[in-house]
């Protein structure tokens, strides 16, 4: 979940506004998009690369790797299942707000399929000087620069803020993962920290996390084992409990997904965590050798 | 979306063809009264879309006609977590021989449905899962594959409820796990399901929770819905599309994002001082940001303002000019302090700086630290 320049990209929903805009981003970026999809406008191109009618057409024809949904929720499902038929080795949904049974659809096709998901609801990932999937500002060198300390995001705003505060420090990133603000997610805090774990281009992980669901505290138990320092920021001290928090995971129900219990369960297994993200770079340097 | 017993009940219980006693629901006493005179024996239940009703004293029994009076008149205008209770449901009773649960709700880990059964129904499921794990029995279903008799059958294994039980028992999950996917649902839950003393399956009470997300394509049953409890301006918040919460502080929040909001309010208290809200202009919404800030601002508790704008998707600089439009609409009287960063930025701040004469902080924690002091 670490994306490449060499990977070869396509682009389901390229002819939106969303869909050409985040295109002609990703194209200035370095991103290897081969093409994009969109049935009414199969043979057409845009910023420069094909439309294909189906995923199938793009693979035939150009051959991908790694999908990416500017799709809206009700059209996911299929577009999704289109993407891992045809052989996507990644699919990146950026989809917030697809109904759940339609996400469980999606991860049962993505079993069959050997399909990694990222999201639902992710902003992407990115791999500064490299190239980036999805939605961040990855061309904007405030925010990211290319460094050795990994980051893992449920939130696309609060990961951006806290890669400007590793490139302000003049850590930069190895690589961002967005794992998305859904409940049932393709790849998991742990999945994403195991991953920096083993990408020798990373010295440092830090962990953007918020309440709501058992992720932090399942990386935490990864993170016990760790030799890279961790670091850990985690939203939602001061949320409201029983509500949802605009993330369709952020919610808190008894002690179950709770700040107290994140916090205890990473701070048990040697994380750093923070109690504002402008803390992070300072919590990292006092770890790293 | 949260559905209350008797709404669960006639929209999703009677169309998956599952038993429930014979009901009416009641908006006074009077009907109460007129209903046990009917039915007979009841049970008078409050209707609101949470749990704990029992304890809270809003399900009380009834014999005849005068009790139900009393009990529908003691029941009526109570408050149930916050919820004051309008209408009650009085419901035949019948001689009971055991007491199950049943349930389909979802499997993070697994991400995929999950059927539950316990014959140790009637309490909360959450005490019984600590008490006596093993006392639940889960099996997780391929949700291409669906949930048929054998796997129902193969859940109830072992636990000796006999041959008609066990085969009546498996029809009902059956129907509650197609119900459960018919119906969108985020959970289905029937507690207590009730073995009558007749040996006959019914479902005493009923909880069903709709995915909101779901909503656009479950148009004919979302209408029975409880829908959230939300204030006036919660209320004119969701009517344009975001998502407000009002809270007792007074620093004003306006964020970009779900993770950034939490975290700017985060920062707040951190400081010492108390949000006034959570508002998200995250996603498609962040063209919003000229309503969002009338929200923020409508908000009678609000002495500062902070603005915290990191733009990924969200571009700042559509963002920021929303909210200058709307500070020069509405010439409010309070202090505002701005952080922006991220897509736009460049066109974000120099908007700020020449319409407003205001100087955005370079740094969040130093925007959130100036907005709690002014609003001391």
């Amino acid at each position: 979940m670490i994306v490449r320049k060499t990977d070869r990209v396509l682009v389901l929903g390229i002819t939106g506004r969303q869909g050409a805009f985040w295109t002609e981003k990703m194209l200035a970026c370095g991103t290897r998009v081969v093409g994009g999809v969109n049935p009414k406008k199969a043979g057409e191109t845009q910023s420069g690369v094909p439309v294909f009618a189906s995923p199938a057409a793009a693979q035939a024809a150009v051959g991908f790797d790694v999908a990416v949904m500017f799709i809206p929720p009700a059209a996911a499902r299929e577009a999704a299942v289109a993407a891992i038929e045809a052989g996507a080795k990644l699919l990146v949904v950026l989809t917030e707000h697809i109904p759940q049974q339609d996400v469980m659809r999606i991860h049962a096709a993505a079993a069959r399929g050997g399909t990694r998901i990222v999201g639902p609801n992710t902003a992407g990932l990115v791999t500064p000087g490299e190239c980036f999937v999805g939605i961040m500002p990855a061309f904007n060198e405030r925010v990211f620069r290319p460094g050795r300390v990994g980051v893992v995001s449920r939130s696309g705003s609060l990961g951006t803020l806290v890669c400007l505060e590793l490139t302000r420090a003049g850590l930069g990133q190895s690589a961002f993962i967005g794992i998305g603000g859904d409940p049932m997610l393709g790849t998991t805090t742990r999945d994403a920290v195991a991953a920096l774990d083993r990408d020798p281009g990373t010295d440092a992980v830090v962990i953007v996390g918020e309440i709501g669901g058992a992720m932090e505290e399942e990386a935490a138990e990864y993170a016990a084992l760790m030799k890279k320092p961790v670091a850990a920021f985690i939203a939602g001290a001061a949320a409201p409990p029983g509500r949802k928090m605009g993330h369709a995971g952020a919610i808190v129900m008894g002690d179950r997904g709770s700040y107290a219990s994140k916090r205890r369960a990473l701070e048990s297994a040697g994380v750093a965590v923070v109690d504002t993200p402008a803390e992070i770079p300072t919590a990292l340097r006092r770890r790293l050798p | 979306m949260n559905f209350e017993e008797h709404a669960a009940k006639t929209c999703i219980l009677a169309a998956a063809g599952i038993a429930t006693p014979q009901g009416r629901l009641c908006r006074t006493p009077a009907e109460a009264a007129a209903a046990v005179a009917a039915i007979g024996a009841a049970v008078v239940k409050a209707q609101v879309p949470a749990g704990k009703r029992g304890k809270a004293g809003g399900i009380r029994r009834a014999d005849t006609a005068e009790e139900a009076e009393t009990a529908a008149g003691a029941i009526l205008g109570m408050a149930i977590a916050g919820h004051a209770v309008e209408r009650v449901l009085v419901e035949a009773r019948a001689a009971i021989a055991r007491e199950f649960y049943a349930a389909v709700l979802p499997d993070v880990a697994g991400r995929c449905p999950m059927v539950l059964f316990s014959t140790e129904g009637g309490m909360e499921i959450e005490e019984v899962a600590a008490a006596r794990p093993e006392a639940i029995r889960r099996r997780r279903v391929d949700i291409e594959s669906g949930f048929a008799i054998a796997d129902a059958r193969a859940m109830l294994y072992g636990l000796g409820l006999g041959p008609d039980v066990d085969a009546a028992v498996a029809a009902v999950l059956v129907k509650l796990y197609d119900a459960y996917r018919r119906f969108d649902a985020e959970l289905l839950e029937i507690n207590p399901l009730a073995l009558l003393a007749d040996g006959r399956i019914v479902a005493l009470d009923c909880k069903f929770v709709l995915d909101d997300a779901a909503l656009y394509r479950q148009g004919e049953i979302a209408a029975a819905g409880a829908g959230e409890r939300l204030t006036e301006l919660e209320a004119k918040g969701a009517a344009s599309g975001l998502k407000f919460i009002q809270l007792e502080g007074d620093v004003g929040v306006l964020a970009n994002g779900a993770g950034l909001t939490m975290t700017t309010m985060d920062v707040i208290r951190h400081c010492g001082g108390r949000p006034a809200n959570f508002l998200e202009i995250g996603g498609e919404a962040y063209t919003k940001s000229e309503a969002a800030l009338g929200l923020v601002l409508a908000n009678p508790g609000v002495k500062s303002l902070v603005v915290n704008f990191c733009g990924a998707f969200a571009r700042t600089d559509v963002m920021a000019e929303g909210v200058v439009k709307a500070w020069e609409a509405l010439k409010p009287k309070i202090p505002v302090f701005f952080s922006i960063h991220g897509t736009g930025e460049d066109q974000a701040v120099a908007l700020v700086r020449e319409r407003l004469g205001i100087e955005p902080y370079e740094r969040m924690e130093d925007a959130v630290r100036a907005a709690v002091e002014a609003a001391r």
